[in-house]
């Protein structure tokens, strides 16, 4: 990937658009300092973001391709009950994560992302795997995000109904 | 932190089959030197410290794979290094994981083992006071050589290809303290290896975690 510059306001969000092995999914990563810039910088609040890698961790949330859902584990003891409540896990709570079927494992990472309430949230394909019920519980998550203040990138293949959004196309 | 040990301990337990595998490993493994040196209780004396310290070396690498494969694979190693703390101290974590699901268990049975293997009871505290240190290097190592192989291909067998020319030295003081009429000089060493390993393993697991994360 070469030549991409873009700047992000608060209650922002970009959505990362390109054809399989675009870069989308790396790009995510180089911005949550996960891969290192071969060249060019990376600003927040006009500072250079990566120099502490710990501090910039602490403000991303992070979804990535992997749901990062643990099968010996219930929900209840990867996420917050508030956050099972955001997604419509609650009565799956102390069920084994292994029973959830794959939407609901997705809906468990995006209930991780938003329940963490970081400033800027980085998403690698948020919608595989939602039923249309869940896309729209999944967008109002995006709203409430924005509402706050905070920032999202994602890269995505399926469209997101959501107004004043940036497109970046790889 | 100690929520996120008590999380890796409380996934150990589930997953117990890997810390189970090890101590079965270790027993089965004495009991094998034991058949094959013979019934000779001067023979099995002479060798039982190094029975005891080798199979235990051996059955600490057993869980190593599991260490951070799982976590590569299902995506909670970005999580991980995105959580905030610094990438070392995911490795002190990781390592005392072990260390209380592998280490530790092994420290316990090895006394039995010995007693089997007709250590006389006077040199069994020797035996156990080596094998603290020596098994909490294998974690700090071990845990070092899991980091390393963590998304190579075919790390299940890169793994103990790093891990055990590392643990040569800590086996060769370890048997020498267990062994010699005058323990303290080998002793000395082997406290003094887990004194740096205790820093710079973890320091090594965690360039080598982000490393695997790239």
């Amino acid at each position: 990937m070469n030549n991409i510059s873009f700047s992000l306001c608060q209650g922002g969000i970009l959505l990362l658009r390109g054809a399989n092995g675009a870069g989308k999914s790396s790009l995510l990563r180089a911005l949550a300092g996960l891969t290192p810039l071969a060249t060019g910088d990376l600003s927040w609040n006009n500072l250079p973001a990566l120099t502490d890698r710990e501090a910039h961790a602490a403000r991303i949330g992070w979804l990535g391709h992997q749901d990062a859902v643990k099968p010996a584990l219930t929900p209840a003891e990867q996420v917050p009950e508030a956050g099972l409540a955001l997604v419509g896990l609650e009565k799956f709570a102390h069920l084994p994560s292994r029973f959830l079927s794959a939407g609901q494992k997705r809906r468990l990472a995006l209930a991780r992302v938003a329940v963490a309430e970081k400033p800027l949230w980085l998403l690698d394909e948020p919608t595989t795997g939602l039923d249309s019920a869940s896309i729209q519980q999944f967008l109002g998550l995006c709203e409430a995000q924005r509402w706050r203040g905070g920032m999202i990138i994602a890269s995505t293949h399926t469209p997101i109904e959501l107004p004043d959004t940036q497109v970046l196309t790889l | 932190m100690m929520g996120f040990i008590a999380r890796e301990l409380r996934l150990s337990i589930r997953h117990g089959a890997e810390s189970i595998a090890a101590l079965l490993f270790f027993v089965i493994a004495g009991t094998l030197f034991a058949l094959g040196a013979g019934p000779d209780p001067l023979v099995l004396s002479r060798i039982a410290p190094g029975v005891v310290w080798v199979t235990a070396l051996l059955a600490a690498l057993l869980p190593l794979e599991r260490l951070f494969g799982p976590d590569f694979e299902d995506g909670t190693l970005d999580l991980l290094l995105l959580s905030g703390w610094p990438a070392y101290a995911i490795a002190t974590a990781k390592t005392i994981v072990h260390w209380l699901t592998t280490g530790l268990p092994l420290l316990i049975i090895a006394g039995p083992l010995a007693v089997m293997l007709r250590l006389p009871g006077e040199k069994l505290p020797l035996l156990l006071l080596t094998l603290l240190p020596g098994t909490l290097i294998f974690s700090l190592l071990g845990t070092l050589a899991a980091a390393l192989a963590t998304g190579a291909r075919r790390g299940a067998i890169l793994m103990p290809l790093i891990t055990l020319p590392l643990m040569i030295p800590s086996l060769i003081f370890g048997t020498a303290a267990a062994t010699s009429l005058h323990p303290a000089a080998p002793l000395y060493m082997l406290f003094a290896m887990l004194l740096a390993a205790l820093p710079l393993a973890p320091l090594g697991t965690g360039l080598a975690l982000r490393a695997a994360a790239e």
